[in-house]
This record gives C-alpha cells, sequence and structure tokens, in this order.
C-alpha cells in the first residue's frame, strides 16, 4: 500500500486509492441509475402500480404500500445519478460506505417495484420476505460467528460446515425420541427438544476440541483440518441418518421450536412480526451477536483473546496463556456453531436430510469475512445473505424471468470483491491461521 | 510472513532425501526401485494410515449397529463384527475381486488422479485449490456444450472435449490465481465461493433450452454424442460391466506430464520456488504473479479433465452434483499422494478401489457407502498428524507436514 497522498483544496487527504475507489463508486452509481431508468423504466413501458404488503391477514394491521412504477423508478433513477455525480466531484469521506448501503437499497428497492408491478400479481408480502430474510440468516450468521471466536484468536475455522452439519443431526437423532407431544412447553419447546440443543452444542463443540488439539497441539495446517473435519461429518451423518434413520423414522422426526411473540414489542405494524416473533434460535442469534461483541471488546479477557490472534508472542510475554485462550475461544466457537446446526432441524423442518446445511458454513465463512471479523459485521452480513437468499424466494414467486441462480450468486460475488479489495480491504488478525509455538 | 521455513533447502530441492543410514527394509527398497526417497514418509505412513483408518471404520460400523444397541450381548457384538468383516471383504471383492471390479475401481481412478493431480500441483506452488469442484463442473460443462453440438469423428471429438474441458476448468481456476497475484484475495477464500458459483451456474445451465432435451424440465442435459465419449478400452469384450475407458490412459499422460513440468522443466522449478518462499522466488527475479496464475489455471485445467472424465467416460450427460464431490476427495488424495504425482496416481488407485468397493458394500453388507469418505477423511488426519501414528503404532515417522497453506492474513 503506498502511502503517497493528495491534498484537497479543503484539507481532507486521500491515497490514489480511495480516489481510484471513489470513481469507481460514482461510476457504479451512474451505471445503476442508467440500469433503472433503461430497463426498469423506459424499456417496460408503464406497469401502473406495485403494491408492498406490510402485513399478513393474522398480524398487527399495517397499510399496503401502494406505489406507481413509472414514478419510483424515476425519482430513484435520479437520486441515484445525483449520488454518482456527487461521488465524482467531491466524494463523501467516511460516509463513503454509508451512502453505497443507501445506494444500494434505492436500487434494490426500484428493483423489487419493477418486479412487481410487471408481474401479474402486482403485490407481494413484503412483511413475509423480511421475516425470510431474518429466518435465513440465523445460520449464516451462527456460523459466521463461530468463525469470529475462533479467528479473533488466530485459529482458522473452515470446519463450520460440518460443526453445522453435526449439530443438525446429533439435535434431532437426541430430541425425537426424547420429546413427545403432549410435553409442557418451555420456550417454545418440550424438554427434550431442549436436550436436543444441548447435545448439538456439544456435538459442535467436540468437534471445534478436535480442531483445536490437531491445530494447536499437533501444529496440523488449520485449513487441512478444517476441510477434513467437513468431509468426516458429511460423511458420518451420511452414514449413520442411512444405518439408522432410514429404518427407524421415530428417530427423525422432533417438534419444531414454536415462534414467541415477545410482548408487546411484536404487536407493532409490519416490525412486530418481522423482528419480534420468531423462535427461540433467532432471538438466540441475537443475543449471541451482544454478547459476544461485549465479551471480545468489552472485557478484559477479550482484550486479551485478541491480543493472541494479532501477536501471540507479545500476549504470552504478558502472561496471557496462548494455547488455553485458543482451546478455549475455539471450543465457544464450536458451541455458537452446534446451536446453529440444531436450527436446521428443531429451528426449522423437524427432521434430519443428508447435507441439509448445503453450503451454508461456507457461506458462514464468508459472512465473517464480509462483516471483517466482528460479531456485527458478522450479522450484518448475514443478513444481506439472508436478504438475497429471500428475494431469490420472492423473484420465483414474481416470475420474473430473471434467473434466481443469478441472484443466489451475489453472496459469493460479494465475498470475492471484498476478499480482493475492491470495496474496502478487509484485515484478518494478523497471526490468523499460524500455530504458536512456545519458545 | 513469520511461518516461513527457513535455512535448509526442502528435501526435493536437495535431490535425494534421507542420505543418512537406512534400516534394512528401506534399503530393500532402494535397491528394488533404483531410486533413492523417504520410504518412512513416502510409504510407511501412508499404508500405516490406510490401516488404522479401515481399523477406525471397522469400530464406527459396529458402534452404530443398532441391533447390537439394542440386545447387548457377546452373540449380537459376535454379528456386528461379522457385519463389519463381511463389509471390508466387500470392499475389497468389489473393487479387485473380479474384471467388472478392477474395471471400474480403474474408471472411478482417473478423475480422482486427475483432480488429485490439480490439487497437489496446487500444493507445490504454496497454494491451497480447494476449488477442484467447481473447476471440475466448469470443465465438465464446456465437455457437454461440445459434446452435444458437435459430431465428429471420434479421434477429433475426444480431443476437442479434451482440449474445451482444459480451457473450462483453466479459466475458473486462473480467475482465483489473478486473484491472489494482483489482490491478495486468499486463493481457499476465492476457490470456495467459485465453487458455489459454478453449481448454481450449473443448474442455471441446465434449465436453458442449449442443454435441456425437449420436454424435461429437471436440470439435466441432453446425451452427449457418441463421438464424444471416452472409448472404451475393453470394448471388443462387449460387456456392460466393464467400464474402464480412456480416461484412465489421459490421467496417467497427464501424471507423467506434470511430473515431467513440474520436476524437470524451469516452469515448474519456479513453480516449486514459489511455493517455498514467494519473497525469495520474486527477488530471485521471478514473475510471482504469473506464476500463482499460471499454477492455478493449470490445476484447474487439470480439475477441468477430471470433469471431462466424469462426463464424456461415465455420465455421458450433465446433472447438477456430476462432479460427485470428487474436487473435495482430490484433498485428501493429495496429501496421502504427498503431493507427488506418482504418490497421487497410487492414491488414486486406493480412492477408485474404496468407491469401486464401497458400492459392492452397500449391496452386499447394507452398510452404506458414505463410510468411505470418513474413511478418506480420517487417512488424511494420520497422514497430517504422524504424531498419532508415531502413537498408535510405536514407529518411526518421517517429518509432520506441517503449514502447507498460508493464513488468509499474509
Amino acid at each position: 500500500m503506498t502511502t503517497k497522498t493528495v491534498a484537497l483544496d479543503e484539507g481532507v487527504v486521500r491515497t490514489p486509492a480511495e480516489i481510484k475507489r471513489s470513481r469507481y463508486l460514482g461510476i457504479t452509481y451512474l451505471l445503476l441509475a442508467a440500469i433503472v431508468l433503461f430497463f426498469f423504466w423506459r424499456w417496460s413501458g408503464d406497469l401502473g402500480n406495485f403494491t408492498f404488503k406490510l402485513a399478513r391477514p393474522l398480524d398487527p394491521s399495517a397499510p399496503d404500500l401502494t406505489l406507481s412504477a413509472s414514478r419510483t423508478t424515476m425519482i430513484v433513477a435520479v437520486v441515484l445519478a445525483g449520488l454518482g455525480g456527487f461521488q465524482l466531484a467531491k466524494g463523501f469521506g467516511k460516509f463513503n460506505n454509508m451512502v453505497l448501503g443507501f445506494g444500494i437499497f434505492l436500487f434494490i428497492f426500484a428493483f423489487l417495484g419493477w418486479a412487481t408491478a410487471q408481474s401479474s400479481l402486482g403485490a407481494f408480502s413484503m412483511v413475509g420476505m423480511m421475516k425470510a430474510t431474518i429466518v435465513r440468516s440465523v445460520p449464516i450468521t451462527l456460523g459466521a460467528l463461530a468463525g469470529v471466536m475462533s479467528e479473533r484468536v488466530a485459529v482458522i475455522n473452515i470446519a463450520i460446515e460440518g460443526q453445522l452439519l453435526a449439530g443438525a443431526f446429533v439435535a434431532v437423532v437426541v430430541a425425537s425420541p426424547l420429546a413427545t407431544a403432549d410435553d409442557s412447553l418451555f420456550l417454545g419447546a418440550p424438554l427434550g427438544s431442549w436436550i436436543g440443543v444441548g447435545a448439538a452444542i456439544l456435538a459442535g463443540m467436540l468437534l471445534a476440541w478436535v480442531l483445536a488439539v490437531l491445530a494447536i497441539r499437533y501444529i496440523v495446517d488449520q485449513i487441512i483440518v478444517g476441510v477434513v473435519i467437513t468431509i468426516f461429518v458429511g460423511g458420518m451423518t451420511a452414514f449413520l441418518a442411512l444405518r439408522w434413520l432410514a429404518d427407524n423414522p421415530q428417530l427423525n422426526q422432533a417438534p419444531i421450536f414454536k415462534s414467541i411473540g415477545l410482548p408487546g414489542l411484536s404487536s407493532i405494524p409490519f416490525l412486530g412480526p418481522v423482528l419480534f416473533d420468531h423462535n427461540i434460535f433467532v432471538f438466540g442469534a441475537f443475543i449471541l451477536v451482544a454478547a459476544l461483541t461485549f465479551l471480545l471488546f468489552r472485557t478484559r479477557w477479550g482484550l486479551r483473546a485478541r491480543a493472541v490472534g494479532e501477536h501471540p508472542g507479545a500476549a504470552d510475554t504478558l502472561g496471557v496463556n496462548v494455547y488455553r485462550t485458543r482451546y478455549l475461544n475455539v471450543i465457544i466457537g464450536g458451541a455458537v456453531a452446534g446451536f446453529g446446526g440444531a436450527f436446521f432441524t428443531l429451528g426449522s423442518v423437524g427432521r434430519f436430510d443428508e447435507n441439509m446445511t448445503n453450503g451454508r458454513g461456507f457461506i458462514g465463512l464468508a459472512a465473517m469475512i464480509f462483516g471483517r471479523w466482528h460479531p456485527v459485521g458478522a450479522m450484518a452480513a448475514g443478513l444481506v445473505f439472508g436478504f438475497a437468499d429471500a428475494m431469490s424466494q420472492t423473484l420465483g414467486i414474481l416470475q420474473t424471468g430473471i434467473p434466481s441462480e443469478f441472484l443466489g450468486m451475489t453472496p459469493f460475488i460479494a465475498t470475492i470483491f471484498v476478499v480482493a479489495g475492491v470495496v474496502g480491504k478487509a484485515r484478518p488478525p494478523a497471526a490468523d491461521g499460524q500455530p504458536y509455538i512456545k519458545q | 510472513m513469520t511461518d516461513e521455513p527457513k535455512g535448509e533447502a526442502p528435501p526435493e530441492m536437495n535431490g535425494d532425501a534421507d542420505n543418512g543410514e537406512k534400516s534394512g527394509w528401506a534399503a530393500f527398497m532402494d535397491d528394488l526401485t533404483g531410486v533413492n526417497v523417504d520410504w518412512r514418509s513416502a510409504v510407511l505412513v501412508p499404508v500405516l494410515a490406510m490401516t488404522a483408518a479401515l481399523a477406525v471404520s471397522v469400530l464406527i460400523i459396529v458402534a452404530s449397529d443398532i441391533e447390537l444397541w439394542r440386545s447387548f450381548s457377546i452373540s449380537a457384538l459376535g454379528d456386528s463384527f461379522g457385519q463389519a468383516g463381511s463389509a471390508m471383504w466387500a470392499l475389497l471383492t468389489g473393487s479387485l475381486g473380479s474384471l467388472a471390479a478392477v474395471s471400474s475401481t480403474l474408471a472411478f481412478a482417473a478423475p480422482l488422479i486427475l483432480a488429485g493431480l490439480s490439487v497437489a500441483i496446487g500444493f507445490k506452488a504454496g497454494l491451497f485449490n480447494i476449488g477442484a469442484e467447481g473447476q471440475m463442473l466448469m470443465g465438465g460443462m464446456v465437455a457437454v456444450a461440445l459434446g452435444i453440438t458437435i459430431d465428429i469423428p471420434v479421434f477429433l471429438n475426444v480431443p476437442l472435449a479434451i482440449i474445451g474441458a482444459m480451457i473450462g476448468g483453466g479459466i475458473w481456476g486462473g480467475i482465483a490465481g489473478l486473484l491472489r497475484a494482483r489482490t491478495g484475495a486468499h486463493e481457499v477464500i476465492t476457490t470456495i465461493m467459485l465453487n458455489s458459483i459454478a453449481g448454481l451456474a450449473v443448474v442455471w445451465m441446465l434449465s436453458t433450452k442449449f442443454f435441456q432435451p425437449e420436454g424435461r424440465l429437471d436440470p439435466v442435459s441432453e446425451d452427449i454424442a457418441v463421438s464424444a465419449r471416452l472409448p472404451r478400452l475393453l470394448g471388443f469384450l462387449d460387456r456392460s460391466d466393464v467400464r474402464v475407458h480412456l480416461g484412465i490412459v489421459v490421467a496417467l499422460i497427464a501424471a507423467y506430464a506434470i511430473y515431467w513440468v513440474l520436476f524437470k522443466s524451469t516452469i515448474g522449478y519456479e513453480f516449486r520456488a514459489v511455493g517455498f518462499n514467494p519473497n525469495a522466488a520474486h527477488y530471485g527475479g521471478m514473475r510471482v504473479t504469473w506464476l500463482y496464475t499460471s499454477v492455478m489455471a493449470l490445476s484447474g485445467a487439470l480439475a477441468g479433465l477430471a470433469g471431462m472424465a466424469q462426463i464424456n467416460g461415465l455420465l455421458y450427460r450433465a446433472s447438477p452434483g456430476f462432479a460427485a464431490g470428487i474436487g473435495f476427495d482430490a484433498i485428501s488424495l493429495a496429501l496421502l499422494g504427498r503431493s507427488h504425482p506418482a504418490g497421487v496416481v497410487a492414491a488414486g488407485f486406493l480412492f477408485g478401489a474404496l468407491r469401486a468397493g464401497g458400492i459392492e458394500m452397500q449391496v452386499a453388507t447394507d452398510v452404506p457407502v458414505d463410510l468411505i469418505s470418513v474413511i478418506q477423511a480420517l487417512v488424511v488426519v494420520f497422514i497430517a498428524a504422524p504424531a498419532l501414528i508415531r502413537a498408535i503404532f510405536r514407529v518411526k515417522t518421517g517429518e509432520e507436514i506441517g503449514q502447507l497453506t498460508t493464513g488468509w492474513g499474509t
């Protein structure tokens, strides 16, 4: 990275890389404006109105949002063009990313408006899509949190996929025989289901312990360990699913955790059903994000853990037990991933299918990078990826003719952009992936 | 960059690895083969790792037997071990027990060897290509696209498929190499992402009119032309169960070519040098950007060939899962083969035998074929952590593999 700087007349100092990036951003806004103008408005002709439904039949009532397609797209195009012009002329400085987020929001709003107006339905349930966004983000966020905990102490964890899958399997196998329909419910599920969740957490911790032992004590390459654990769990769960569950379906049907509406909050129009009426996994993910952020960034313990990730030698000199810190963090991460794994079965469909995590762990890895190794960033990235997931489903219903696979690719392409430094450089913990050998 | 090995040159750059006293059997192996290598790490550790993995898999079969846990008696324990024993026997007979079994082993080995070479050449250059699966998909789809549109004589059509698949996989791998070289984006992350993108791209492509047969709604392609199919080597026997095809020959030629490139050519020396220490290679005047890109492109081309072997040799049409996890098995395979082309070929035969035998095992003994993934994962654990092998078998082994890859930060 060059340190040469260019002073602007306001006295703001920008590096050539920032200027280049600013130019790219400006051009991007103008392109988006052109797309909105050309494809959504001019090309499709006047499409009339579109309606975003902000409440479903049983939700707290909220008025529908009905707008004129042509007027909305034109306003969005003008605003985007304005953003682009300002970005090219002056730039937004430290608000760059916030403005980028706003620009993308506008674009997606116009896109959804166009997609709705051109479909024969003319309306779709915004509340349903936003709720799906939250639900689909949960396993990704939890997987990313597992990665954050582990990589903050410089142990690369690409076994997230395996930990999620193991959690999913163990949860349903333990919960199915223990939970019966007429049990009394505690926070949305019978006691047996809770034991299933506990078992899933233990399974995640066990795999994390294996990762830690191989990576820390035996100094095996961490990426290889992660891949191997994922292959092992994939094979093992498929093996056991055929050997146990195929002939014993009673082992593979657990009650699903019921939604809990937070009193008061869940009756807020629109926001209530989207944010405050979910099962315990969703609330658990929110709570974990807050708790782990506090732990990592507001406690002495967290400071030490991060020191181990940045410069284990220095941390060791100051009396931090590097090995113990690494073991502990990796295993906490495993517990989080195990909990996230239980979501796939107990929080969602109630049964296990071979390879049902379907790469969510790897998306979680991407979310961790996208979120810059921070719990809140991980959640934000999880929500973005969850939104892409929910939106591709919506577009399927609206029949836009745009293949849903393309939208499904966006998280992965976005992650490549992030690691390539196009949208700001993500910096991992300095010692990430390096074994520590005490002198 | 604190994890760079310092001081001594790596063993393979010294020429012969083990110049000290050799024990009897190692000296015997030297005399037998005429080459002087570190037999302990090249042969002993993989063999012991395989033995340990099979032993653990027997225990897994026994411990996962529900009947055993229900009755909990000595006779039930005997039954479980009996099932495990016959499962192991089925693994053996299903892979080596008949002409059909051997030919099936070879047919499975072809894409495995090619994908294994893809990962191995990456390791040699210090790059971890997890993307063989996606590169297989892309190479295979090019082969499908050519196979369903072009029908020319077989001696032209097969080479066309080979070249097309290499280009398709090569581009997909080259993207990751270029990103690594130009922006520092870690190849592990980019190849994982490119795998997912390739998977979705295949699903989309198979829903287009170009690939999909008329009247089908599921994602599947038309059959490729007969002239594009890899000829069966024992076709004159006219037996449909003898499936060994030209792919295994392609794989062996590729293995020899990679051996030649890696150890006899200038660019191969540069690949290994950049893998050993990219900074030193850079200061030595090598173009690291170009090397990273070309290694990943070559790696992707090999994986693309594996996809071609899968399509043109075995399936004759594409469906979303046609790479069948081979790209991931390839990682285990490259580690088992110590990233050396000869080792990869040997490991490829072994994994091909496991795949062939695993099917027989599931049919004959009801032990699910997915056990072979478990066996392969265990093999790699034992290979990567020789300390475990030392502890179990009480033998001396070579050095730990140590760090093959670099962390995200570098």
